[in-house]
């Protein structure tokens, strides 16, 4: 295949707002501009060095307004440049990235700004994701009616006891603390205080679950030329990956969709990296709901089946671990719908450029963003490094 | 942020800092061929699905195709009223519009004979006697409230059935 060698990529600007329950000072256009304007600063760029912009979000019916691309086409510097909207449900942040870099790696731009965003204060999510249908019964409550009972399914597999849902969220939770764009500060919080709080979709508990933010995250992505530009080293594209599948088939496994382990091979092969837990240094993955922490190190390939949740109780997954899970607090402590995949990238991205403050990882040079969306059937994954790709 | 550079006719206009965009949808709903024989096979009492010719998965409800062969499923099967709860959750949370009272139970049954479960209510039992493997069977409206509506059947109980083992229904639990 002479000649259709993927160019490097790499991220060398990164920003985000902070993430509150209502950032009532700002409207979306203003929210999204922080982020960006953030993003572009950290790459010692201006609006005039970007040549397009990569903007994603979760569904129109959330915030009510039909393609808000088009009206944010200013507040993003767009007038004159390619606009592209990208959207994959839960997972979009994530796969706006990659398409983002995907158009740099093709070699169609050399710098590309890429957004994303949810002003859930102004949006009404439960209502979006329950439109009534004749064939199906009024038994669902949101995300949480639909996750919950594969969450029990995973519990009964793999003999996981109650206590591990309590853990992850006491740890993201802890972790946020160190994260000052994290929504959640909650400086009191104890393993009682979350194993008290109320059963909502039992098995999973309130504070089992994310909260609803306003945020939006940007990042500036670049090819080779562009990477040795700015004072931060960049962070280098090593493997990319989206999957899909449909929501229902007969025989689907809900709980390691057959996407998301097929998505994990693909990027982890892209990098190179066959002994996933030693390569890998931090992972910042989707985990909406706290059990979809050792449901995902399972699907991952970083446990074997069934064995997700003794990395959790053995304290694996923290800061000081040997494979750090949402240092940043996650989407359990921060969730704009359509930005928190790309937080999860661009955390990944901020572990290996060293910038990520108080929840840095020491030595951290290798990591894994992580995005699901859907009924569990839309993925994303990249592998960013501190080293170039060879 | 302050790098905005506001025309003279802008200056001292309050800037925008919210926009709330009510929104309401009325659905029309065309079911198609498939869903069709469905919905009305509820308002009829029965619950009809479809066989794949290829895989030979029974789905139910049925979309008139198999989502993993991609061929269309013609062969209406007429399923059996009982089933096996896969997994289920205990729903805690009042959802506005949905008057159910709380705490109840959300099940994924597989229908005898079918091959992908289904989502229903699952009442004449206490929430917390609810388990994975549990025989039950669909509990009907009265004749004269029937219609093409899954609401048809108002909820899943036990029969009294053994449990089924779990692990028989991998892929489904
Ligand atoms: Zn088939």
């Amino acid at each position: 295949m002479a000649g259709s060698r993927k160019q490097r990529a790499a991220i060398v600007g990164i920003g985000q707002t902070k993430h509150m329950s209502t950032r009532g000072d700002v409207s979306i256009a203003g929210l999204i501009r922080e982020a960006a304007l953030r993003a572009l600063e950290d790459a010692e760029m201006t609006w005039a060095d970007i040549d397009a912009v990569v903007i994603g979000k979760a569904p129109d019916f959330f915030e009510g307004v039909m393609m808000p691309e088009l009206f944010l086409a200013d507040a993003l510097g767009c007038a004159g440049k390619p606009m592209l909207r990208v959207h994959t449900a839960g997972s979009v942040g994530g796969s706006t990235s990659i398409v983002a870099a995907s158009l740099v790696q093709a070699g169609i731009h050399e710098r590309v700004l890429t957004v994303a965003f949810e002003k859930q204060s102004e949006s009404e999510a439960m209502w979006a994701l329950s439109m009534p249908m004749p064939f199906a019964p009024p038994t669902h409550a949101g995300a949480g009616g639909y996750f919950a009972p594969h969450i029990r399914s995973y519990m009964r597999r793999s003999g996981a006891p109650d206590h591990i849902g309590v853990l992850v969220a006491l740890k993201d939770r802890l972790n946020a603390l160190k994260n000052p764009y994290a929504h959640l500060h909650e400086e009191d919080v104890t393993f009682e205080k979350i194993a008290d709080s109320v059963m909502l979709w039992d098995p999973i508990r309130y504070s089992e679950t994310c909260p609803s933010s306003d945020g939006a995250c940007a990042m500036v992505i670049t090819n080779e030329a562009g990477a040795s530009r700015g004072s931060l080293p960049p962070a280098w594209i090593h493997g990319a990956a989206m999957r899909s599948e449909p929501t229902m088939f007969a025989g689907r496994d809900v709980v390691s969709p057959r996407g998301s382990r097929e998505c994990a091979a693909d990027v982890f092969s892209q990098a190179g990296i066959v002994a996933r837990r030693r390569e890998i240094d931090v992972v910042e993955m989707y985990v909406p709901f706290s059990w979809y922490e050792p449901m995902w190190l399972e699907s991952l390939g970083f446990a074997d089946e069934g064995k997700g949740w003794t990395m959790v109780e053995d304290g694996s997954t923290q800061m000081d671990g040997d494979l750090p899970v949402n240092p940043s607090g996650g989407v359990l402590s921060t969730n704009p719908i359509g930005a928190s995949g790309m937080l999860r990238f661009a955390e990944a991205a901020m572990q290996v450029r060293g910038q990520a403050g108080e929840h840095q990882i020491d030595g951290a040079r290798t990591a894994l963003g992580h995005a699901y969306g859907g009924g569990a059937q839309f993925f994303a994954m990249w592998v960013v490094g501190a080293d170039k790709p060879a | 942020m302050s790098d905005l550079l506001l025309p003279p006719s802008l200056e001292g206009v309050e800037m925008v800092r919210s926009v709330r965009t009510p929104a309401h949808l009325d659905y029309s709903y065309t079911p198609g061929r498939a869903m069709s024989r469905f919905l009305t096979g509820l308002a009829e009492k029965k619950i009809r699905g479809q066989r794949c010719p290829s895989c030979g998965k029974v789905y139910v409800p049925p979309r008139g195709a198999c989502p993993t062969d991609g061929v269309p499923t013609e062969e209406e099967v007429e399923l059996p009223h009982t089933g096996t709860i896969t997994t289920f959750c205990i729903v805690n949370v009042s959802f506005y519009g949905q008057g159910m009272e709380i705490p109840y139970v959300s099940a994924l049954v597989l229908l005898d004979d079918s091959d992908i479960p289904l989502m229903h209510l699952v009442q004449e039992v206490p929430y917390d006697q609810v388990r994975t493997g549990m025989r039950v069977e669909a509990v009907w409206v009265s004749d004269d409230e029937l219609k093409p509506t899954l609401e048809s059947i108002k909820w899943f109980r036990p029969n009294g059935e053994p449990d089924r083992d779990a692990s028989t229904m991998r892929g489904n639990a």
